[in-house]
Order: C-alpha cells, then structure tokens, then sequence
C-alpha cells in the first residue's frame, strides 16, 4: 500500500464512529457600509499604529508625494505595469521589472527603494493586498529593497477581511502586508523593521 | 476511494519524533520552578500578551459568531478529510507542484533530505514550523551532512544558544533581552562587540547576519498555517519578512504540514485570519501572510512540492473524545493564559506542544501508554482559562480528564493488588453513600486533632496523601463536624411551628 493509500485508510478507520458534522454558522460580519471618509481614517489609524507613515491625496498630486517619498532613494525598482504618469520626471534612478527583463537579487538588494501600487485593502486590520499584478509585480521586487512606497487607491479599500476575501483571485500569489516588517519574540515587545522592508510609506489617493 | 468504511478497523497507529518526554511532567517542573530569572521573564512575557489579545479581541464586535464558524469549520474539514485531501492534492498538482504522502516523522525526514540532495546543496534556510520541529528535521538533516538556518527570531536564538524552544510562537520567550544579547555576543559571527539588549538593536544583528544566507540560498523548508482544498492554495502567516524571504527567493521551496491544515476554501480562512492573528500575538493581522498555489511562473520558486504528514494524527482522530484536539491552529493563547504553564515554562512539558494543547495533543499523538507522557494530562489545574480562550473552541479540561481516565484504566490491568488511590476511591463511595457512613467516619475527627497537636497543624500525611503536605500544611480538623454542629443548633423548622401555634 503506499503511504497516501495507508493515510486515507487510517483516517477513514479513525472515522468510523464519527458523528456528521453540523452546518457552518455564518453569523459573523461580512459586509459593511461604511463612508469613504470613514473607512480611509481608519485605514490611516490601523497604518500609523503599525508605524507606516501615510498621505492621502487627490490624484493630481500624487505624482509630487510619491516624488517627495522617493527623494532619499538613489535607486528605486517599479513593476513593468506601473501607471508611468505617476513618476517622477529623472529617468537615472529607476529601474523596471519585467518578465523577460528581471532584476536579480543581487541588484534588488542594491536598490534602495520600490513603488507598487496594490490590489486591496483592509482597513479593519490595517492590511494591503497585493497579488502580483502587473502595477505589483513580482513578490521579490516589494520585498528585498529596504524602503516600500506603496499606493493604494480609494476603491480598493474595504472594512473587513470577508468583503476583501470576495475581490481576490486566490490563486495569484498574494502578500498581505500590515506595516512595516516587525518581531515581537524578545519580551513579547513589538519592535518594527527586520528582514522585510523596514520603511513602509501609504500613499491613499482618493478619487482613483 | 469512498468514505464509508468498508474493512476492519485498523489499530491506530502513534506518532513519532520530539513527543515522548523522558521524565515525568512533575520531575521536570519541579526542576524548572527552581529557574527564577526563567518565572520573571515567563510572567512579564504572557502578562504583556494577555493584555493585547484582550484589547484587540474586544475590538470586534462577532468575536463569538467567528469562534463558532471557525470551531463548526474545523470539525467539518476532520469529518470530509480523505476528500478534501484529496481535492488538495489534485489543485496543488495540476499547477506544478507535487505532493508527498508521509506517515511519520522518519518518512518526512527522509523525504525532504532526498528533495534538498537532488538540488547538490548542503545549505537551506527555514522558517519557523511546528511540523518540522515535531520531527526533529533540523536534527535529520544534520546526520545527512546538510544544515539547516533558522530564520526566525526566536528560533534562531534558541539555535545559537544550542537550548529548545519553549513556546509554540515564542520559543525563546523563557530568555530576556539581555540572555539574547549574550547568546548573540557568544555564537553570531562578525557581531559588533558594542551590540546592547535594546530589542531593536538585537533584531537589526539578526538581519545582519540572515540577510546573504536569504540572499544565496538555493532551497527553503516552511511549515503552512492553512491549506485551502478548492484551490490548492497554501498559507504562512509570520511577522518578520524572513518567511517572505524564503518562500519567494530560493528556486525550491519544501513545505512540510499534518494532514489537518485543511480548510474547504477561501470563505474559510476568511475566518482564521481573524481568529489566529488576535489570538497570538494580539495584533489586529501580523505584518505579513503569503498564500501560494503550486507554481506561479515568473514569480517565486519554480520547483515547489509538499510533504503531507500524518504522524500519529490518525491516532487522536480515531480518539472520539481527544479529536477535537487536532482542531488547534496553534495560536499558543491557551498556554499564554495557563496558570500552570507561565509557572514551569515549556520545557517541564518535555514535547515540541507544551502548555494545555500539548498537554492533550501529545499523549493522543503518541499513545497514552508512551514513555513518561501519560504524565501531562494532569498539568493543569482544570480552571479552564485554555477553554474561554481557545479561538476555535477545543474543550482542553474534558480532554485532559478523559486522557486521565485512560491513564488509570490503562494501568489497571499492570497491577495485581488494588493502588492507595483504589483503596481511597472505594473507601471515598461507601463513606459518601449514605449519612449514617458519614457519620460514623466523623466520629472519628477528634483523632486529626490528636495528629494535628499543640501548633494545631498536620505537616505530613502517609502514602500518596504526601503529596499534598509536601508544599503546605493541613489546619487541625474540628471537634465536630458541620453536620453535628448543625443538629444541635437547629431546632426543626415543624417544631419551630409548633410552639409559635
């Protein structure tokens, strides 16, 4: 018998005097109809309590936020897929991922900062998704750079997990970002910043 | 295959690896009590979580309806389980990755050594998992010439310091800052002399000394939080990046994971990445979760496979009273709220599980009768603290009472005469069976008097009652009992009538 065989044999044994399973009870939230304004302020308090540093703007001055949140970096990476008119003018520090033409970890690791934009977010718990698309790119381009400035636009964001659930494809490979990386294993004390990006800046633009 | 039960049932078959502990739970605990610097950081550490998860489980207003989905969801993947391995297995497979099929640690063990010698390196990085420490992989690996980095903080700590972990989430939580700061001087090379106990500082050392091996490593081994059958999908939920940086970076990518991970779907894990956040480390979502399925081309490693593992699993499932244990998404908030665990600390529980949830998952994974494990059902002092705080509702105290009774019934037949305990218990029902046996044995009060003497205290009692004066004395019983009290105080309530007529 091979071992998947024996498994399945076991537990179907194990089994047998198992009574049926009831129904799953459905009762928690799983939809909301929170205001605009209301779901950013929260989203904008779950960040800042994660020590992520946000700004909400209107889409005409995004362009000169992600400008001003870049200005420390000599080098930032973009997805292929990014929105261009969002970027600042200077060509010499960017560098672009793209399928065909990726950048290796060696070089992700000498670049000081990364833009995506993002797929969904969750302002009960302060997270944004992102799923790989083409303004996301791939995992390693938002991960190994040390400085993340992140967009996310106002109809992406939701109150609660389940309303979130229902807008991803779950079989993209997802991130679910809340704040800055972080460790609470010395003394259960919360300190930001390890191995994942140690700089987490949200842009939120309303009316995109 | 079908789901009815067609053949003979088979005898459960135990689970193997870091579950059998050597020496009894209250040996052990005795030993580690003596640790006061361990009790402190122990105290501060669970006191600091209980109040978090507190806080942010209060914040949702449907705490109790997502305990219940997440409770009823569990017991349904437990009950539909062959199918929905099976349902795994086709979805994972049909986008590129492959699955392994073990039945215990050794046949983990020896799975993962062959996928990492395929790949010609001696050389793979971890992060955090249960599964692999329940099989003492790190170990394996080792005999095989290949070495294994833990990526995690509090793991890593634990390997430098060549100590165990002692909690599910923070296995380095019986060590304070400054331990870790002299564990790093001692063990991490190339760290700078000057590094102080500010846990910042010490977290910024480990990025130092991880970041080439993230960076070059050619394969990495995860454990999964969840598993979604429909999909194919698998989760690791972390805090850190370094899970980040070993399920994206490295070409191949092992994961190792019990059969019970599973959920249906993504309605699901909707509700464990509510109820398991909050519950561990009391924070509203950790900082990073990632969800992959199979292969994704362009994007993270491109050869991905899955060891499925039963290890003694099947065993607490067919337990009908012990099953529920293996709903645990190994959160640790019954063992932050235990009175018995923030005393000893997990090493007195000798297994990869401590705390309540190990006190009854190990003896069901391994077989009651396994070494000293029979010993841990009676950690606990059955206050129920694990239960209130259980986010998927495992009734801890009636396992630990029901692992107790087949503790005493698996002995009964090893003994020809009748234990002390047996001869109490008989004498315990005839006394309390009728008030005239009562009252008989009352007579005989003014004789624990006698024993108790002029400081009217009993400081020792004979046999296995010596266990309850070993730490505390019993006060001199009464010259009379309540129930002889009460006769001569109180005059009949018919008779009280009576004369008022």
């Amino acid at each position: 018998m091979s071992a998947k065989e024996e498994i399945l044999s076991r537990i179907t044994s194990a089994l047998r005097d198992a009574p049926a399973p009831g129904p799953v009870p459905r009762e928690y939230r799983m939809s909301s109809d929170m205001p605009e304004v209301e779901l950013i302020e929260l989203l904008v308090d779950r960040l800042e309590d994660y020590k992520a540093h946000v700004d909400v703007v209107d889409v005409p001055q995004l362009p000169a936020t992600i400008a001003e949140r870049l200005k420390d970096a000599t080098s930032y990476v973009v997805p292929h897929g990014i929105d261009t008119t969002w970027l600042p003018a200077d060509d010499a520090r960017r560098r672009i991922d793209a399928p065909g033409a990726v950048l290796s970890v060696t070089e992700l690791d000498g670049t000081d900062a990364v833009l995506t934009s993002s797929a969904v977010s969750i302002a009960e718990s302060g997270t944004i998704v992102l799923d790989g698309s083409g303004d996301q790119g791939r995992r390693a381009i938002s991960l190994v750079p040390d400085h993340h400035v992140c967009v996310v636009p106002v109809s992406s964001i939701v109150r609660l997990l389940p309303e979130a659930m229902a807008r991803m494809d779950i079989t993209c490979p997802l991130t679910w970002i809340s704040g800055p990386s972080a460790t609470s294993d010395i003394e259960l004390e919360r300190v930001e910043g390890v191995h994942g990006p140690r700089q987490l800046d949200v842009i939120i633009v309303k009316g995109l | 295959m079908s789901n009815v039960f067609m053949g003979m049932p088979t005898l459960p078959v135990f689970g193997d690896g870091n579950l059998h502990i050597e020496e009894t739970f209250p040996t052990a605990a005795h030993r580690e009590l003596g640790n006061t610097q361990m009790r402190a950081n122990l105290r501060h550490a669970t006191h600091t979580i209980r109040d978090k998860r507190l806080k942010v489980v209060a914040e949702l207003p449907d705490w109790e309806e997502l305990r219940d989905a997440g409770s009823a969801t569990k017991n349904l993947v437990m009950a539909n389980l062959p199918a929905l391995l099976e349902e795994f297995e086709k979805n994972f497979t049909a986008r590129g990755g492959i699955i392994h099929w073990a039945r215990d640690a050794h046949e983990a063990n020896s799975i993962v050594a062959g996928l990492i010698k395929e790949q010609n390196t001696t050389e793979v990085v971890k992060v955090k998992s249960m599964a692999t420490q329940e099989i003492g992989l790190n170990e394996y690996l080792e005999e095989q010439g290949i070495s294994a980095f833990e990526t995690d903080l509090a793991e890593l700590i634990v390997q430098l310091g060549h100590d165990k972990p002692s909690h599910i989430l923070v296995p380095a939580i019986h060590k304070n800052r400054t331990e870790v700061r002299d564990i790093f001087l001692a063990e991490m090379p190339n760290v700078d002399p000057n590094l102080t106990d500010e846990p910042r500082l010490l977290a910024m050392a480990a990025r130092e000394h991880l970041r080439r091996k993230f960076l070059s490593a050619k394969v990495a081994i995860s454990g999964a939080n969840f598993a979604l059958a429909d999909s194919g999908t698998l989760a690791v939920v972390e805090s850190e990046g370094n899970g980040r940086m070993c399920l994206t970076l490295p070409e191949t990518l092992i994961t190792v994971m019990g059969i019970e991970k599973l959920l249906p779907g993504k309605e699901d894990l909707e509700v464990f990445m509510q109820l398991l956040p909050r519950s561990s480390t009391g924070e509203r979502m950790n900082p990073y979760t990632s969800l992959w399925t199979g292969v994704t081309e362009g994007d993270g490693p491109q050869n991905v496979h899955l060891v499925l593992m039963d290890n003694g699993r099947t065993a607490a499932l067919a337990d009908k009273y012990g099953r529920t244990a293996l709903n645990c998404i190994r959160c640790s908030a019954c063992m932050n709220v235990c009175p018995v665990y923030e005393r000893t600390g997990g090493h007195a529980y000798g297994s990869t599980y401590p705390g309540p949830i190990g006190a009854i998952l190990t003896p069901l994974l391994t077989g009651i009768t396994s070494e000293e494990n029979s010993t841990l059902p009676y950690a606990s002092s059955l206050c129920g603290a694990c239960y209130d705080a259980c986010p998927v509702k495992i009734n801890i105290p009636e396992i630990l009472v029901h692992l107790r009774g087949e503790d005493v019934d698996s002995k009964r037949g090893e003994k020809k005469l009748p234990s002390q305990m047996d001869l109490m218990m008989k004498g315990g029902s005839w006394a309390f069976s009728s008030g005239k046996h009562l009252g008989l044995l009352e007579k005989g009060l003014p004789l624990g008097k006698l024993a108790a003497g002029r400081d009217k205290k009993i400081k020792a009692l004979p046999g296995i009652a010596a266990g309850w004066t070993q730490s505390r004395d019993i006060p001199a019983p009464p010259s009379q009992s309540f129930r002889d009290w009460w006769k001569k105080d109180h005059t009949p309530v018919a008779a009280t009538n009576k004369q008022e007529k």
